[in-house]
């Protein structure tokens, strides 16, 4: 995405780098067959991602199931083995990293997932949960490992006391509350939020946004916000990157994804989100058909056969991302797009 | 007279703890040819009532305890069973949210169809495969042929949910209980969902009664909209005065709470603090109290009861009055 020659390690140097600087990121997986359980097909579930993310920043990851997203975050914590390319964090290779650096990088990058209940050991108290990465990095006396679980407690607006229960205890948001307290335990720079927010319900979905908004000014986090719903990805994220089918087809701000989105896809996942107003206009542009295999995923543009504008060329050249507004589109004819 | 009233109706569950009621004299009606919301969050009893409703509430744990449900003028908690069947799954069908559980893995598409087909209504081999065919089309199923020989895990989510809704169509029903029917899929893919059912209302006239947790797929399809908390109705109404003047202030509440596109990014989103209070440990009184902005000492004390409003809007609140004005 640069034009420089500078190598990621130096430009990490400089004060205005990014911390997360992503290139040409991809990751199949084996489609296994016959007797012998022998590969007989990949799954492109990434291919080529690149993208970049400054301290303190939030970039959204948006798309429908089997995009690509939660593989790219996966990935990023070395959670999954990258196939190919490259991310550099802070001035270092995450894809090439050895265990002792993997273990340094976990202090800094941290996941939270969608269902707290499955990430909670249920025979711990979250006492106990919460003083484990302490215990793990060999921080912290056991007194102040207490104080600083009573501290994240709080940080995330639950009761000291909770230390003493156990996660089946709490509700799904105050699972997912604990989740967090674990996830900053450590003060990490990066958290990658893996549809954290999908399966609550709204009003306490809204309580487990502005939390997260809360902690990220207070110690800017930068966050990769992955999330299939456009609207709650919206909120949160400065930026925006839309995948599908294993490729990021449009980046923007999160205000121009909304005012002007570029890519077709784009188009058609906001008009398919029901608004909540019964006295808006309904103009959807319902996408016919399904999302393709990502076994054999379409040639050209990846879209183009659920597109309503694709043209020839769309099946036999696949577009790169170019500069488009505040982001970048990876379509041949989205200039001369109306809508 | 409503094509199907529910009146009063009183829902309970053995627990360890024992007994719990988790639908608490829940009322309301659903006219011909329309279609009406009931939502609310996890655990306000939205799917309960639809199960009482087809009398498929879990035996022996669950059973009614009080009130009717009154389909075209007859009663059918106490009805026998013989007539219940002709009813149930006849006039009135049900669509789930994971069609995956309710279809049959080992059966072929075809083979699945043609039995809800004969089971109202027998007839010969050609013609079930015929109104097969009609109905796999109704719902937008492509190659219709051609999936009947398949079997479901072979079908996409959203091509899943569309042969459950042929299912469903068979019988010809006067009503269709839709239980979350999309919640599991994709958006654009419940978009479809969304326009083949909208479709099929407006071709066939039969009433929907869609059970959701999203205010916004509400506002796409709903008439009329029931709003349901912790196993009470809280607040009912037609759709638009509903989004424009919200009465109760749970409704309002969860209203602000939805991200909406044309928010500002990463503004702060206006929350209904606390929780839910769980089952078996709901309060006295109205039980929203504990989260609601109006509270007062009397709303933890009496029950407020459904207070009509005008003709179309009943709200269960003792201070509506004061959320309107603020």
């Amino acid at each position: 995405m640069k034009a420089t020659m500078q190598t990621p390690a130096d430009e990490a140097l400089a004060t205005d780098s990014p911390l997360l600087e992503v290139r040409n990121l991809r990751k199949y997986f084996p489609v296994r067959g016959g007797v012998f359980l022998r590969t007989v097909g990949q799954v492109h579930a990434v291919e080529d991602v690149s993208f970049h993310l400054n301290a303190g920043e939030t970039l959204g990851l948006v798309g429908e199931s089997g995009c690509g997203k939660s593989t790219v975050g996966k990935t990023l914590l070395r959670l999954l083995e990258p196939t190919a390319g490259e991310a550099w964090f802070e001035g270092r290779d995450i894809a090439k990293m050895n265990r002792a650096e993997l273990r340094r990088l976990r202090r800094d990058i941290q996941i939270v997932f969608q269902d707290p209940f499955e990430s909670l050991n249920a025979r711990h108290t979250v006492g106990k949960i919460l003083e484990e990465p302490f215990v793990i990095h060999r921080l912290c006396s056991p007194s102040e490992r207490r104080e600083r679980v009573a501290e994240l407690l709080t940080k995330v607006g639950l009761d000291p006391n909770a230390a003493q229960r156990f996660p089946h205890e709490f509700s799904g948001g105050q699972r997912q509350r604990i989740g967090i307290a674990r996830a900053i335990a450590l003060q990490p720079k990066l958290i990658v939020c893996d549809e954290a927010v999908s399966a609550l319900d709204v009003s306490i979905q809204s309580q487990i946004i502005n939390l997260l908004l809360d902690l990220q000014r207070e110690m800017r986090l930068a966050l990769i916000f992955i999330a299939h719903d456009l609207a709650v990805v919206k909120h949160v994220s400065d930026r925006i990157a839309v995948m599908y089918l294993g490729e990021i087809v449009e980046t923007a701000s999160a205000r121009a994804i909304h005012e002007t989105p570029r890519h077709p896809y784009t188009q058609a996942l906001i008009s398919a989100i029901p608004v909540p107003d019964p006295t808006a206009s309904r103009d959807a542009i319902v996408l016919e058909g399904d999302v393709p295999s990502p076994v054999h995923p379409p040639s050209g543009c990846r879209f183009h056969t659920r597109c309503r504008y694709a043209r020839d060329d769309c099946q036999m050249s696949k577009p790169e991302l170019s500069a488009a507004g505040d982001g970048a589109v990876a379509c041949h004819h989205w200039r001369t797009l109306v809508r | 007279m409503p094509l199907l009233a529910v009146e009063e109706l009183s829902v309970a569950f053995d627990t360890e703890d024992g007994a719990v009621t988790v639908l608490d004299r829940v009322g309301f009606h659903l006219e011909a040819g329309e279609t009406l919301g009931l939502v609310g969050e996890s655990g306000c009893g939205k799917s309960v009532t639809a199960l009482a409703v087809m009398g498929l509430l879990p035996k022996p744990a669950g059973r009614v305890i009080g009130g009717r449900v009154v389909f075209a003028g007859q009663d059918l908690i106490d009805a026998p069973a013989e007539q219940l069947r002709r009813i149930r799954g006849n006039r009135i069908s049900m669509i789930f949210q994971e069609p995956m559980t309710a279809l049959n893995p080992v059966q072929r598409i075809g083979r699945q169809l043609a039995e809800s087909i004969t089971l109202h209504e027998p007839a010969a081999t050609a013609a079930v495969t015929r109104r097969s065919l009609a109905l796999l089309e109704q719902v937008g199923i492509p190659a219709a042929e051609q999936r009947l020989s398949e079997y479901p895990h072979q079908l996409s989510g959203g091509m899943r949910q569309r042969v459950m809704i042929a299912m469903a169509l068979a019988s010809s029903p006067d009503v269709l209980i839709a239980d979350e029917p999309t919640t599991a899929l994709d958006v654009t893919i419940q978009a479809q969902i969304l326009e083949v059912l909208r479709t099929l209302q407006r071709d066939t006239g039969m009433a929907v009664l869609f059970i959701t947790h999203d205010l916004g797929v509400i506002a796409e399809l709903c008439s009329r909209v029931v709003v349901m908390y912790a196993g009470r109705v809280a607040e009912q109404a037609p759709v638009e005065p509903l989004f424009r003047a919200p009465r109760h202030p749970y409704t309002r509440g969860l209203l602000a709470s939805i991200p909406r596109l044309q928010d500002e990014p990463k503004t702060h989103l206006t929350t209904i603090p606390g929780t839910v209070p769980a089952i078996g440990e709901l309060p006295p009184g109205c039980r929203f109290a504990n989260r609601c902005p109006l509270a007062q000492a009397l709303c933890s004390e009496r029950t407020p009861m459904l207070e009509t409003l005008d003709a179309n809007r009943t709200v269960a609140c003792h201070r509506w009055r004061e959320a309107v004005a603020s």
